[in-house]
């Protein structure tokens, strides 16, 4: 086995256990300067994988793959594990202990993350994921003098583990049912299939194993335990959630889909069911995110929204459709990491995630104030921002898909019917920002005096608005590079 | 570059400078502003003077010149075009170009624009925000009234429609600014959103955004049978654009958020959106909506022409009632839409002269209006008209321009308003003689009732006991204002000037007619 192939999972998983050795000879002080260190490796590691990627790629033979597909995902996981370290760098005061723990586990669900990406048959495909759902079982947990904490970690556990029960069940049944687990021989011996009884297992395997993929995806009706989880969580683990897990998530039905199912592409219920999903995930999200005062909450369920916007776009199970999907991801990333930044830095002086804590944050640190409204725009899909060229695209997938989905226009009004509830929502938090009152049962007027940002977040603000803009202004490279990745993904069968 | 470019990179270019300059330097963002929005309005001047000479004179290639896009452009009477790609991957081209209808749009934008900042002093807090948010209205709406590539049109309206709910929020006044604000968000992005579905469609039926290359495509197929594509289709795409467009234009009945939100709007906002931003929705009913979907335009045209009674009759029997000028000037301002959405109805080329008319003297009075209003709101601190009598007496100045800017708004004759009402009257009878005669009484009778009543309340007679004690306009704050009049008094006197313009754009009108012609026929 070519032990390059895996040289970025390798690296990430080298670098965590080189941050546990370092901190042992750290002083207490300064082992949240660490952060610095992992971000810079982590980049290197990136760069040295990226490098030897046309020298020769995997065949499907090792169960891995490392394609345009893998790479472009691979590259959208160490960003934002990038920024996710940089950003527990600067909450590292509210950890009490074990800071490089954090950093180190960042770096092993990165490495899952990035299995996931190149995942290419049934096995890998379910240890990346519980390499990724147990590193976070940890994370969500890790500020143990938090009830709150506590609650995410176990509610986290409690869901993670019955999904990840009825995936390997999935798996099973289409083990069972084909007698392969390598993604192209699965579709190879399903179409082959001639048992009605056989097939009908085999669906339900496909179905099922979806449905553990779903639950990372945080699509209704797996996503009861976003809400809790995304509030309880310390707040960069809850960024690694809504980004990293929730991009696996969706690269593993990419290629779940796209790979071993070629023969089920074709029958109704699947996109029936997909499509009644993305429209429910859409609303769900949307409407409960209405009343939420909670800045964590409320952003828990606008992610649930954005699955259900990504679903939308792989109802349509179309290259134009992964392509529009992959570049919403990217946009994304921006948005989320910079929003739950600002309210990291807020929450940690006000120790509250109330919406009115933002009040007066315009005048308290323009540059917070800035990056977040771009942020929430950009979330809601207005220009000149990323987030609306990632919407648009997706629209535009959807939209032309409408002559082989007879159900997509209904789809399409939910999207948009949820896109304008959203616009509430976000609205809200900019209120808050530029003339919000403060607590309304507070006596006092909320404060004026200056908001410092530490330094790492400061990075990851000017990262995140330079992206925002960026990618709004400019989206060709990355909507290119999609492209290549998505090509004949499902036009292939 | 193509001088469209600058006129409207100028305010965008000022609002990046503005964003780093330290908040305390006051007086750089508002000369900083005034500057960028004069640039754009000498360079419009320009444009505007020098569109009608025939495109050989002009020294050198043109920047698409030899491309099958360039050969559309002379057919359809595009200028000063200039055409780079922006984002092969969808498609997407930067795009610009003006014919006679885009020209005189642009005009009228810069004037208001440059107003507008002028009057924006009232603003004493966070003055940075402001002016940055203002330039970046500025250049998004003069940019998607220049854009011939759909997408762009529609992304540079975003950007300018977004200011309008923070400014509300932030610098709004009144009791009701936060109701306001979240009102006029979700309406207006409810209308964008459908605009988008609509325009997303029609990008996937021609397979192009470039405006000429749709138009032309629809020409080749304009004679057969079924049109481009199938009537079911067009009937779709035109519902969508015509209602989300119509929400972000005010029609009725989705017209409630405008009066509201202008009354909470501070001054300089509530110029630019109901002067120039909510003509853009018009404008692209006409650019776009009309020659690219006939048959659908068949059949909602005549549902369009019903909704428009809605707008002239009820909203001027609304406001009638009104005590608050500035929800007067809104309801008003809503009534007159209802003239430029009867003119598109027609679809003649003198309906559709009329109604570009309309829209460019509207866009000033607007301007004017609500600029007069807000220098009152900033003196009195109140609009409510029981409390502010004979104020003709302490401000002859600012009187005499409200009086102008009232009379005609009820259509007196040496406006351009009357221009382009008695325009679209004309061109709208012989379809709809019916709705013409309603729109004509009321527009002459209400019209009147509303304006003279305030006139008598506000500025005539002896000063009310709660009247407070104000000031008239001094010195160069005359300025915007007296542009506004002068402007609106030579285009009404010599309407040719924009007629003109406006006739060189008879591609667009014949095609919108093109596919009216079965009608015309089956109803003579």
């Amino acid at each position: 086995m070519d032990l390059q192939l895996v040289s970025l999972e390798i690296g990430a998983c080298l670098l965590g256990i080189v941050v546990l050795l370092v901190d042992l000879w750290t002083p207490a002080e300064r082992k949240a300067q660490l952060g610095w260190l992992v971000a810079s490796g982590l980049v290197g590691v990136f760069c040295y994988s990226f490098t030897i990627f046309d020298q020769g790629t995997g065949t499907g033979a090792t169960g891995y793959v490392k394609d345009s597909l893998a790479v472009y995902f691979q590259g959208y996981f160490v960003l934002s594990a990038v920024l996710v370290v940089l950003l527990t760098q600067s909450y590292a005061t509210r950890i009490r202990s074990g800071i490089s723990e954090l950093y180190a586990f960042t770096c092993f669900a990165l490495a899952g993350m990035s299995f996931a990406a190149g995942a290419n048959s049934l096995v890998l495909l379910f240890v990346a994921v519980e390499l990724i759902t147990i590193t976070f079982y940890v994370l969500t947990s890790f500020e143990r003098h938090r009830l709150r904490s506590l609650e995410a970690g176990i509610k986290y556990l409690i869901l993670g583990a019955a999904s990840s029960a009825i995936m390997v069940f999935g798996i099973a049944l289409i083990y069972g049912s084909t007698g392969a687990l390598d993604f192209h021989g699965v579709a190879r011996a399903a179409t082959g299939l001639n048992d009605d009884s056989m097939m009908l297992l085999y669906r339900l395997g496909v179905l099922m194993t979806l449905g553990g993929l779903f639950f990372k995806l945080a699509a209704v009706p797996f996503q009861l335990w976003v809400p809790d989880v995304y509030q309880g969580a310390p707040t960069p683990v809850t960024t690694f959630l809504s980004t990293g897990s929730k991009a696996a998530g969706i690269v593993l039905i990419l290629r779940l889909l796209a790979d071993a199912c070629p023969p089920l592409l074709g029958e109704a219920w699947l996109r029936q069911l997909l499509a009644l999903m993305a429209a429910a995930t859409i609303l769900y999200g949307s409407l409960c995110a209405l009343r939420q005062r909670n800045l964590k909450r409320l952003l828990g369920y606008s992610s649930i929204a954005s699955a259900g916007f990504v679903l939308l776009g792989l109802v349509t199970l179309s290259d134009q459709g992964a392509q529009a999907v992959l570049f919403y991801l990217t946009a994304y990333v921006f948005g989320v990491v910079g929003a739950f930044t600002v309210i990291s830095v807020v929450s940690e002086e006000s120790s509250d995630e109330d919406i009115s804590t933002l009040a007066n944050l315009h005048q308290r640190s323009p540059l917070m104030a800035t990056v977040l409204t771009l942020s929430i725009i950009s979330l809601a899909g207005v220009p000149p921002l990323a987030g609306f060229i990632g919407k648009f695209a997706l629209l535009s997938a959807a939209i032309s898909s409408v002559a082989v989905h007879p159900v997509m226009p209904w789809v399409i009004g939910a999207a948009l019917v949820g896109v304008v509830i959203s616009f509430y929502y976000y609205f809200t938090v900019i209120r808050e920002i530029f003339w919000g009152k403060g607590r309304f049962w507070a006596e006092e007027a909320p404060s004026t005096e200056p908001l410092p940002c530490p330094r790492a977040a400061e990075v990851v603000l000017l990262t995140c608005l330079f992206g925002l803009i960026g990618l709004g202004l400019f989206p060709e490279p990355i909507l290119f590079i999609a492209g290549e990745a998505t090509e004949y993904l499902f036009s292939a069968n | 570059m193509s001088p469209l470019t600058y006129i409207m990179g100028l305010p965008l270019a000022m609002a990046l400078i503005l964003a780093v300059v330290p908040s305390e330097k006051r007086q750089f963002f508002r000369w900083g502003s005034r500057l960028a929005t004069l640039g754009s309005l000498l360079l419009a001047i320009y444009v505007f003077s020098v569109f009608d000479p025939p495109i050989t004179d002009q020294p050198g290639p043109l920047p698409t010149q030899g491309t099958e896009e360039s050969a559309l452009e002379d057919e359809y009477g595009y200028k000063f075009t200039q055409r780079v790609e922006w984002i092969p991957s969808l498609n997407i081209h930067y795009y610009v170009g003006v014919d006679g209808i885009g020209i005189v749009m642009v005009l009228m934008a810069a004037l208001v624009a440059f107003a507008a900042t002028c009057c924006a002093q009232e603003i004493r807090t966070r003055e940075k925000e402001f002016y940055i948010l203002l330039l970046l209205m500025t250049g998004g709406i003069l940019g998607a009234f220049m854009s011939l590539d759909i997408f762009l049109i529609y992304f540079l309206h975003e950007l300018a429609l977004v200011p309008t709910f923070i400014m509300i929020g932030v610098w709004g006044r009144g009791q009701d600014k936060d109701f306001a604000a979240y009102k006029i968000t979700l309406y207006l992005s409810l209308g964008a959103l459908l605009t988008l579905a609509g325009v997303i469609m029609l990008y996937l039926q021609f397979g192009s955004f470039s405006l000429l290359s749709m138009m032309d495509h629809g020409t080749q197929f304009a004679g057969t049978e079924a049109g481009v594509f199938s009537a079911t289709e067009q009937n779709v795409i035109f519902a969508l654009l015509m209602f989300g467009l119509g929400i972000l234009v005010g029609l009725w009945p989705f017209h409630t958020w405008a009066p509201l939100g202008y009354s909470a709007a501070p001054t300089a906002t509530a110029m630019m959106h109901a002067g120039v931003i909510k003509k853009f929705g018009l404008f692209m009913l006409i650019k776009v909506a009309l020659p690219l979907l006939p048959q659908g335009a068949q059949t909602w045209l005549p549902i369009l022409a019903l909704l428009c009674l809605g707008n002239i009759l009820y909203c001027g029997l609304v406001a009638m009632r009104q005590k608050d000028l500035n929800l007067l000037i809104g309801n008003s301002s809503v009534a007159h839409m209802g003239f430029v959405f009867l003119g598109i109805a027609s679809v003649t080329t003198i309906g559709l002269t009329g109604a570009v008319m309309v829209m460019v003297a509207h866009g000033l009075l607007a301007g004017l209006a609500f600029g007069l209003s807000g220098y009152l709101y900033s003196q009195a601190r109140t609009l409510d008209m029981e409390k502010l009598q004979g104020l003709l007496a302490s401000m002859p100045f600012w009187g005499t321009l409200m009086i102008m800017a009232l009379m005609a708004g009820c259509g007196l004759p040496g406006f351009a308003n009357f221009a382009g009402e008695l325009t679209v009257f004309f061109g709208a009878w012989k379809m709809y003689p019916v709705i013409t005669t309603i729109g004509i009484w009321s527009a002459l009778v209400i019209g009147a009732v509303y304006m003279l009543r305030a006139i008598r309340t506000l500025l005539h007679g002896m000063k009310g006991e709660q009247t407070p004690e104000v000031e008239d306009l001094k010195n160069w704050q005359r300025l915007p204002y007296a542009l506004l009049v002068a402007v609106l008094l030579l285009f009404g006197f010599y309407p040719k000037l924009i007629t003109d313009k406006i006739s060189k754009s008879n591609a667009t009108f014949e095609q919108a007619k093109k596919g009216q012609a079965p009608t015309e026929e089956a109803t003579e």
